[in-house]
């Protein structure tokens, strides 16, 4: 392909198109560019370079606040994903692959969350556990708190929607004539999931796992509202960190979570490259 | 900007919560009565971000025997909408209009003055506010002011310390790089009100419309409308005066290469002055802790030790003699000047914000 182009003179159209992309490739990278540059500036200032120094790289792993902002964002990403992976990967396999009654009703409401104001989710979280937590105290006697576990659940809630559209998607450009063939040769539901659906949906799957993991990285209106005592996380954290001025503290912060999530992509293009290669092989066999 | 309309769509949510929750309110918040020193649980602490010494916490846990938990929150709105829904925490930060709302819907600890022994040690200005004016639900914790930061290479010694520096066209046309104004509009709009000799906390129309006139009429000489980089862009030499903040100038100011080369000045029409407190919600469930740490922090050298972390200006009189001198001298002039809280006005808000977007466009 590349070599074909070679041979060819280049049109306008084709330089004007390679002109286009980097320069989009330069309207969203030169920001990232310039953040993990000035992370290694010894100022105080964000703009203003003195010289090159691991100081806030050093602060960030000396302040305990920031190391325990981290550590509850780490755990709340943890569990949120896992629990929105899964159940968002049972209902984008409900929705496509069945039928049944208010089915047109459920699908609608799973995209509430997607749609309406985040503020708005906040608060009725917010109500919904203090309610929850007074009406639980009432009636068994048992109170939990606000703190990690509203988090997570919280995340979950939002989650799980992002999780359902990704893998609703693969499943849309699947041949159910696969799970058909898989069931005509006697594997049973659960065969025809684990041996065909999941490693053609996988790459999906891990999309919406990865989207999780982001979106709950992210958050800061939701989870401020539900936080409790000692379960700050990064995020709003770090927003309450503008106040005082944004320091390169900021700056080094960041460049440790967008290392994260590179390697995060790097180990999701391999997985899925790994079961690309895989699966048509094992079809192959089946076949 | 964004963070602002999150707040008020979240206030107006809020008074839904509210409305629903009032079943919840708890016994005579009068009732308090600790013991100085005492302690009844461990501390939940919520508090600004970079707000608090670590080491005052490490120090008040081995000397009292108790745990600080310590949670953080980017907005007052933010943290009134965890009290309200009723999380337990035991003493928290709000700024001073915030201290007002609270009061007013009964979620604060009317204070048990007998177990603060170093309440004295509070500047007198400090004791009563506006928003809480006998003092009896809140304790300042840290205050800054908004002034100008006038860069001396650019503008010269002998300058008069007034809104003329960013509001008089004929003056600010010398200035090479020209002005920043704080993009807010009640801090703007409050400093052109000052300006013209009112109060920026005035609501009448046409004092506000004169306000963006003036603002209006400033406009060639006003580099940019910006709260974020004003800070680097007055130490940097980009503009010659920039309005802002006094936690902000302070730092970029002591980070340059020749300090002195800078100054931060409150015009003498008057400036801008924030006060964030002490307030223990009424929900806590360690009040007499939460007395006992807001003495420890009243306490001379424990309060020059937070604000010698924080570098904000410290309300705590008797901490003086400990304070960085650098802290004393930036701070110094807020006593004596003119300065005004920035009280909520509630539906006029509106008006300010409307202003000042007519007026910068």
């Amino acid at each position: 392909m590349s070599v074909v182009t070679g041979l060819r003179p280049k049109s306008p159209a084709e330089r004007l198109l390679a002109t286009n992309s980097w320069l989009v490739f330069a309207f969203f990278y030169a920001p990232i560019v310039v953040l993990v540059v000035f992370s290694f500036n010894a100022n105080e200032n964000v703009g203003i370079w003195t010289e090159p120094s691991l100081r806030w790289y050093r602060e960030v792993f000396r302040d305990e606040a920031v190391m325990g902002a981290l550590r509850n964002s780490l755990i709340v990403a943890a569990i949120s994903t896992t629990v929105a992976t899964i159940l968002g990967t049972m209902a984008a396999l409900a929705l496509e692959r069945f039928r049944f009654r208010g089915q047109r009703v459920y699908d609608g409401l799973l995209y509430l969350p997607i749609i309406i104001p985040e503020v708005t989710m906040a608060v009725m979280l917010l109500l919904f556990f203090a309610q929850g937590f007074q009406w639980l105290d009432g009636a068994i006697g048992w109170s939990p708190t606000f703190g990690i576990g509203t988090i997570s659940l919280s995340h979950i809630a939002f989650n799980i929607s992002f999780v359902t559209v990704v893998v609703r998607a693969r499943l849309g450009q699947l041949d159910p004539r696969l799970e058909e063939a898989a069931a005509d040769l006697y594997a049973t539901r659960w065969q025809a999931f684990r041996g065909i659906t999941l490693p053609l949906i996988l790459p999906g799957v891990a999309g919406g796992a990865l989207l999780a993991l982001t979106l709950s990285l992210d958050d800061v209106v939701i989870t401020n509202f539900v936080a409790g005592p000692g379960s700050t996380t990064l995020p709003v954290y770090v927003f309450g960190l503008v106040r005082r001025g944004v320091t390169p503290l900021i700056n080094a912060v960041s460049v440790i979570m967008l290392a994260a999530s590179m390697v995060l992509v790097a180990v999701s293009f391999g997985f899925q490259r790994g079961s690309r290669g895989r699966v048509p092989e094992s079809m192959a066999e089946d076949g | 900007m964004t963070t602002k309309r999150i707040a008020a769509i979240a206030m107006a949510l809020l008074a839904l919560v509210a409305a629903c929750g009032d079943d919840n309110a708890g016994g005579d918040p009068t009732a308090i009565d600790c013991a100085p020193g005492e302690t009844d649980g461990n501390l939940n602490f919520y508090n600004w971000s970079e707000y608090m010494d670590p080491d005052l916490i490490a120090a008040f846990e081995s000397q009292y025997g108790v745990d600080v938990i310590e949670s953080y929150y980017e907005s007052n709105e933010a943290m009134l909408s965890q009290i309200q829904a009723g999380v337990a925490y035991d003493l928290i930060v709000p700024s001073d209009y915030m201290v007002k709302i609270m009061i007013d819907e009964g979620l604060a600890i009317k204070l048990d003055k007998d177990a603060l022994t170093n309440y004295g040690n509070l500047a007198e200005e400090f004791r009563t506010q506006p928003y809480d004016p006998n003092g009896d639900y809140s304790v300042a914790y840290q205050y800054g002011t908004t002034g100008l930061g006038v860069n001396l290479e650019l503008v010269g010694d002998a300058f008069v310390p007034s809104w003329a520096l960013v509001f008089d066209p004929d003056l600010t046309a010398n200035f090479a790089g020209g002005v920043s104004l704080l993009n807010d509009p009640r801090e703007t709009m409050g400093a052109a009100l000052e300006y013209l000799g009112y109060s920026l906390n005035d609501t009448t129309l046409e004092h506000l419309e004169e306000a963006a006139q003036v603002i209006k009429d400033a406009r060639p000489g006003i580099a940019t409308f910006d709260s974020d980089q004003y800070d680097e862009n007055l130490a940097n030499g980009e503009v010659a005066v920039a309005h802002g903040y006094s936690g902000n100038m302070i730092v970029a100011i002591g980070e340059t290469e020749n300090p002195d080369n800078f100054t931060y000045v409150l015009p003498e029409e008057g400036a801008t002055l924030w006060i964030d407190n002490m307030v223990i919600p009424t929900i806590s469930t360690a009040p007499c802790t939460a007395h006992t740490f807001i003495d420890f922090l009243l306490d001379a050298e424990n309060g020059a030790q937070l604000t010698n972390w924080n570098y904000y200006g410290s309300p705590n009189a008797a901490s003086t003699p400990f304070l960085d001198q650098e802290v004393v001298d930036f701070y110094a002039a807020t006593l004596e000047a003119d300065t005004e809280v920035i009280t909520d006005t509630g539906d006029y808000e509106i008006n300010f914000t409307d202003l000042f977007a007519e007026a910068k466009s």
